[in-house]
C-alpha cells in the first residue's frame, strides 16, 4: 500500500477538534489526495474529551477502524494531556503537537516517558490576535500541515484561501484573519526545532 | 461526467435524495441518521427540491405518512436509525405487503440496551423479515450509488417493494471520504419517473388499499409478496448492471474478494469488509489463501449465488455485526448456512458475533479470525462454532 499518514486529534467537545480534522481532510483533498475525516463519539457532552482522526493517502484506503498508531497526534486542548494518553501508539518519528504557549520541553514530564517529538504553538494566542475570540482549531490545522508536510505549504495555504472565500461567502471580513491565522501558526509551531 | 468531491455518507445519501426529488419526504430525526433530513431541509429551504417536506412526531408517523403518499402514488422516502426504525416496525409490514416501494435510509445503529448510540446491525436485522429490501454498503460511495439503483428496483413492476439503504451509523454516516457523484441531469434520467400503473386517487380505477385478507385471500397474498421478493433478485442484478453502463461503477449481490482461489474466507457486511480487505492483503502477501465476501443485498438473499462463491473454501467465519439471541448465531450465519445446506461440497463455517454498540473492529482483529480459519482448515475441527470477538481485557473466545 501507498504511504498513507494517520493523525489523531485530542479536543474537548465544542473546541472544533471535529471541524478542525474536517478541514484538513478538505485541505487535503483539494490537494488531489484521498481522505478520511471521522470522529469517535462517546457521551456527547460540552467539555468531555472526543477523538476525531484523519487518513490522508495517495490510493482510498479502505480501513474503517479508529487510529491506534497515528503518525502524528494533535492536542487542541492542553488540559487533556493530565487525563488522556494522547501518545498512546504514537509511530517513532511521529510527532506531537499541542496547543500550548510552552516549550515544548516544559510539558515532556507529562508524557509518561514519551521520548519523540513535540511541537507546541499558542493557538489561542494567535486566534485571538487575528480572530478575536478563541478558535484554536485554524492555526493547529496549520501546525499540523506544517509539521507533517503532507501538503505543499503554498499550495495549501491558497486552497484555504479560496475554500474560506467561499464558506465566508456573506463575511469576507473574516478571511483575512484566518489566513493570518494559518501562515503565523505554521511559523510559530517551528519555532523550537 | 462523474464529479469528484468529498461527503459524509449521510450527506452522500442526502445528496441522492435531492437529485431523485421525490414528491415527499416524512421525516422524524434520530442519530444517526438526523443529518439527512437536515440537509435535505437546506435543499428545500434553498429551492433546490419542490418535496413535500413533512416534519411528523414519530417514526410511526413518518412511515405512515410515506405509506399514504406512496399509496396515492407518489414517490416518497424517509430516514432512521436504530429505535426510530423499531418504532416503524408495525408499519414497516404495512408498506411491504401494501406493495408500496418507499426508500427508506437506515444509518444503522444498535438498539437498547444498554442505550447506545453507535454503530451495530441490530436495527436493521430486526426488520429483516419486514418485506423490505436490504441493501448494505461499505462506504460514502456504495451507500450514494444503492440509493440511485434503490427506487427502480422497489418501483419495478415485477418487484413493487419498499427499499432499505443501509449504511453504518457514525463509521461511515459520519465520516467525510472522496466521493464521485453523478451529475443531476443523468441520475434524473437514471432513475425516471415514478408512474405507478394503479393508485388510490386515480379516477379512471379506484382502489382499495389496506382492506381486510380473510383467511380464503390473506395466504395469496403472501405468496405474491414472496415471488416478488424473489423477482427482486432479477431486478436488482438489471438494475446494477444499467448503472455500471451509465456511471462505471460495478455491482453484484455481493463483492467477492480475492476469492478466485481462496482457501478460507469471511462473509462479512458493511464497513468491516473494507478494514478486512487489508487483512487479505496483508494475508495475500505471506502467502495465505485468504478471501471475502462483502453482502450488499441481504434480502432478498443470494443464496444459490453465495453458496457457489464459498464452495471451494475449506473454512468460511461468517461476520455477524448483531446478536440475534438465538443461542445459534446471528442472522447472517443463519442465512448463509442454510444457502450451504444441500451443497454437495461446503466448507466448515464458524459464526463470529464482533462490534456491537460500535466496538471497533480492527485489521488485527479480521487476522485473528483468519488464523482461526487456517487451523480449522488444517485440523477440520471447528472448535466452538458460535462466539463473540473483541470483549473488553482481550478476553478471547477461542485462543
Amino acid at each position: 500500500m501507498a504511504k498513507m499518514t494517520e493523525i489523531r486529534w485530542h479536543g474537548r467537545g465544542g473546541q472544533g477538534a471535529k471541524t478542525a480534522s474536517l478541514l484538513l481532510a478538505d485541505a487535503a483533498f483539494m490537494a488531489g489526495k484521498y481522505v478520511q475525516s471521522f470522529p469517535e463519539y462517546g457521551p456527547e457532552r460540552s467539555g468531555a474529551p472526543i477523538t476525531a482522526y484523519n487518513r490522508i493517502s495517495d490510493e482510498r484506503c479502505t480501513i474503517h477502524s479508529n487510529i491506534y498508531d497515528p503518525d502524528y497526534s494533535v492536542v487542541v486542548d492542553e488540559t487533556l494531556l493530565a487525563s488522556v494518553d494522547v501518545t498512546a501508539g504514537l509511530k517513532e518519528g511521529g510527532a506531537l503537537i499541542v496547543n500550548s504557549e510552552k516549550h515544548p520541553e516544559e510539558l515532556r514530564p507529562l508524557l509518561k516517558g514519551y521520548t519523540g517529538r513535540i511541537y507546541t504553538v499558542d493557538a489561542g494566542a494567535i486566534s485571538r490576535k487575528y480572530l478575536g475570540r478563541y478558535f484554536p482549531n485554524t492555526p493547529m490545522l496549520a501546525a499540523v500541515v506544517a509539521v507533517s508536510g503532507i501538503l505543499d505549504a503554498e499550495s495549501f495555504l491558497s486552497d484555504m484561501e479560496e475554500s474560506y472565500r467561499h464558506k465566508f461567502a456573506t463575511k469576507p471580513q473574516v478571511v483575512e484573519g484566518n489566513l493570518k491565522c494559518l501562515a503565523e501558526a505554521m511559523q510559530e509551531v517551528k519555532k523550537h526545532e | 461526467m462523474s464529479i469528484k468531491d468529498r461527503l459524509s455518507g449521510n450527506e452522500a445519501v442526502a445528496t441522492a435524495m435531492r437529485q431523485i426529488n421525490p414528491d415527499v419526504f416524512a421525516m422524524f430525526p434520530i442519530t444517526p441518521s438526523t443529518e439527512i433530513p437536515q440537509y435535505f431541509a437546506q435543499y428545500v429551504a434553498d429551492g433546490r427540491v419542490d418535496t413535500e417536506f413533512i416534519c411528523v412526531e414519530s417514526e410511526h408517523s413518518s412511515m405512515s405518512a410515506c405509506i399514504g403518499a406512496e399509496a396515492a402514488g407518489c414517490r416518497a422516502v424517509t430516514a432512521t436509525s436504530s429505535a426510530g426504525l423499531s418504532y416503524m416496525n408495525e408499519v414497516l409490514f404495512c408498506a411491504a405487503s401494501l406493495r408500496l416501494p418507499v426508500v427508506l435510509a437506515v444509518s444503522c445503529r444498535a438498539l437498547t440496551g444498554p442505550i447506545n448510540i453507535n454503530h451495530d446491525y441490530s436495527d436493521s436485522m430486526a426488520e429483516r423479515d419486514s418485506g423490505f429490501i436490504q441493501i448494505y454498503a461499505e462506504n460514502n460511495q456504495e451507500v450514494y450509488d444503492n440509493y440511485l439503483q434503490a427506487h427502480r428496483i422497489g418501483e419495478h413492476e415485477g418487484v413493487r417493494l419498499p427499499v432499505m439503504i443501509c449504511q453504518d451509523g457514525f463509521i461511515t454516516s459520519h465520516a467525510l471520504e472522496n466521493i464521485e457523484l453523478e451529475e443531476d441531469e443523468a441520475v434524473k434520467a437514471f432513475v425516471g419517473e415514478y408512474c405507478p400503473e394503479n393508485y388510490l386517487l386515480k379516477q379512471e380505477n379506484p382502489l382499495a388499499v389496506g382492506p381486510y385478507g380473510t383467511s380464503p385471500y390473506y395466504m395469496e397474498a403472501r405468496v405474491a409478496q414472496a415471488e416478488a421478493m424473489k423477482k427482486a433478485k432479477e431486478v436488482i442484478l438489471e438494475v446494477a448492471a444499467d448503472f455500471e453502463k451509465n456511471f462505471g461503477r460495478h455491482y453484484g449481490f455481493f463483492e467477492e474478494y480475492r476469492m478466485e482461489d481462496a482457501e478460507i474466507a469471511l462473509v462479512i457486511m458493511g464497513s468491516s469488509a473494507g478494514t478486512a480487505k487489508a487483512a487479505v492483503d496483508e494475508l495475500r502477501e505471506q502467502g495465505v489463501k485468504a478471501g471475502l465476501v462483502k453482502v450488499r443485498v441481504f434480502r432478498p438473499f443470494p443464496a444459490e449465488e453465495l453458496a457457489k462463491a464459498l464452495s471451494g473454501c475449506s473454512s468460511v467465519a461468517v461476520m455477524d455485526k448483531s446478536e440475534g439471541f438465538s443461542a445459534h448465531g446471528g442472522p447472517l450465519f443463519a442465512d448463509t448456512a442454510a444457502s450451504l445446506i444441500n451443497a454437495p461440497r461446503r466448507p466448515l463455517m464458524i459464526n463470529i458475533v464482533y462490534g456491537l454498540g460500535g466496538r471497533d473492529f480492527t485489521v488485527s482483529q479480521a487476522k485473528r479470525v483468519f488464523a482461526r480459519l487456517e487451523n480449522i482448515a488444517r485440523t477440520k475441527e471447528t472448535g466452538p462454532v458460535y462466539t463473540h470477538l473483541g470483549q473488553r481485557d482481550d478476553r478471547e473466545e477461542v485462543q
